[in-house]
């Protein structure tokens, strides 16, 4: 486990060494941004507006009385969306789309040689690599999730439409009563931590894979497992911190 | 010139190289040849960087590239050109976006002037208007042909081959051969080739440095290949009955 540790350490190292030229290496961001953020844009608005719709007529089948505000279903409903539905589901999901391409991406590279390849040339491979999808990753996992927030709370409205149990001016009214800014930063955080844990283990499992296509597949499903357990992990410990 | 120094080199407790030393020189098509598992790709991996020596020094005119860290090397890198066994073009670029890869990263050539070195590279190679082809739409020989211009796309000093005639046809074979022993005297390379098929031996083997169980075991040149009385040598070049035919008759 320290080997590995400290090989990971290592590899993040070299990955952030200065580039040979910073076009070539901006041009791969903007390719990754498209490739991570774009795509993703998808499978994130299909979980995010059923989980919010689920969180709403969950919160309301619990809560509702006479004795309780109907405007609380609302507040729960943001909360819970932005604290721990949005940022923890979003990473996990995206730990098996974005991780798993990674990891078989420079895993399929390296048993071509392709990233022999590279280091003939002179190149910094991990920084080729790596540097790319992991700045992507701190970058456009917190907008991915900043949309999934927006399309959760969205799906608790229709939710409200849908189901009459609570109406959608309550839910409304609930969104901002007793609002503390604080859990926006706590998802900001989650987010941006999240996406460098996705893209670097993944990246780290990929990078040294050593036979064939077999062990590609086995490295991609090492990437997004432990890229799960670590989002866990670091999604307990920065509630515990922050909030 | 490329001096290889007492190189051994070791994984674990398995022994692959013991104590190899040789020179290549500029010009010459100069190859390494040996039976599966004697230490041919260790040797090439270790001259090019790719492998550590546990001990020994590779020298690149004169200068000791195994002593040299990352960034030392990157200059001799720039003059080093290498065709995989299995080309290792990358997969998500066209055959003209991985010809001039390297020239986007360490040349400041404009965009029109790299245009025109990969068209000389794929003429050179005999693929001239294929610029557009993912690697996925070549047959063998053509991505062989391509990873032969990617390596000459930075005008390299040294050129590496590792099997160059793997899972190609006898002709395309002779093709590829030729194509590097152009290459090698006209731009007066030192060409280094891992290969253990004896057309590319007898055709372009000016100089050939023969392994066995990690050791040298013979060197020589292609002419010479064919009067030796080194009997592992001779078991590994004419272990066909075709060959032994052939040697009867020279």
């Amino acid at each position: 486990m320290f080997y590995s540790l400290g090989r990971y350490i290592l590899l993040l190292r070299l990955s952030f060494r200065k580039p040979e030229k910073y076009s070539v290496y901006w041009a791969e961001i903007m390719r990754e941004m498209v490739s991570q953020g774009i795509g993703s844009l998808g499978i994130v608005a299909i979980i995010s507006v059923f989980i919010g719709a689920v969180a709403t007529i969950q919160t309301a089948f619990q809560l509702v009385s006479d004795f309780i505000p109907k405007t609380v279903v609302g507040g729960i409903t943001r909360d819970s969306t932005i604290l721990e539905f949005s940022p923890t589901i979003t990473a996990l999901v995206l730990a098996g789309r974005i991780g798993s391409s990674i990891a078989s991406q420079i895993g399929t590279m390296r048993v071509t040689e392709q990233i022999d390849a590279l280091e003939i040339m002179g190149v910094n491979a991990p920084g080729y690599l790596i540097s790319p999808k992991v700045i992507t990753g701190v970058t456009m996992i917190p907008l991915l999730v900043i949309v999934s927030v927006a399309l959760g709370l969205g799906g608790g409205y229709l939710a409200c439409a849908a189901s009459k149990d609570v109406s959608t001016a309550d839910y409304v009214a609930g969104l901002s009563d007793g609002f503390n800014p604080v859990i926006v930063t706590v998802c900001a955080v989650k987010a941006i931590v999240f996406g460098f844990i996705i893209t670097s283990i993944c990246a780290y499992q990929g990078f040294y894979t050593k036979g064939g296509a077999l062990e590609v597949g086995q490295s991609a499903t090492k990437g997004v497992v432990f890229s799960c357990i670590m989002i866990l992990f670091a999604d307990l410990v920065i509630s515990e911190l922050l909030l | 010139m490329i001096q290889v120094e007492e190189i051994y080199k070791s994984f674990g407790s398995n022994d692959v190289l013991k104590g190899i030393t040789a020179d290549f020189k500029p010009g010459k098509n100069n190859l390494i040849i040996g039976s599966s598992g004697s230490g041919k790709t260790t040797l090439l991996k270790c001259i090019v960087g790719l492998h550590e020596p546990t001990s020994g020094e590779v020298l690149y005119d004169k200068e000791n590239f195994t002593s040299m860290h990352f960034e030392g090397r990157v200059p001799i890198r720039k003059q080093i050109g290498m065709l995989f066994q299995n080309s290792a073009l990358f997969d998500s670029m066209t055959v003209e976006e991985n010809i001039i890869f390297p020239l986007n990263l360490f040349t400041e050539m404009s965009r029109g002037e790299k245009l025109d070195r990969a068209n000389f590279c794929l003429e050179r190679v005999n693929l001239a208007g294929k610029n557009h082809l993912y690697p996925s739409e070549l047959s063998g020989g053509m991505k062989k042909r391509v990873g032969i211009a990617r390596a000459i796309s930075m005008q390299p000093k040294y050129l590496f081959v590792d099997e160059p005639n793997s899972g190609l046809d006898p002709m395309t074979s002779i093709l590829i051969d030729d194509l590097i022993s152009e290459i090698t005297q006209d731009f007066q390379t030192t060409t280094v080739i891992v290969t253990h098929d004896m057309n590319s031996v007898m055709g372009i083997g000016d100089h050939i440095l023969f392994l066995h169980n990690g050791e040298k075991w013979w060197e020589g040149s292609n002419h010479q290949i064919a009067h030796t009385d080194n009997k592992e040598l001779n078991a590994f070049v004419f272990a066909s009955k075709f060959m032994q035919a052939a040697r009867e008759k020279l």
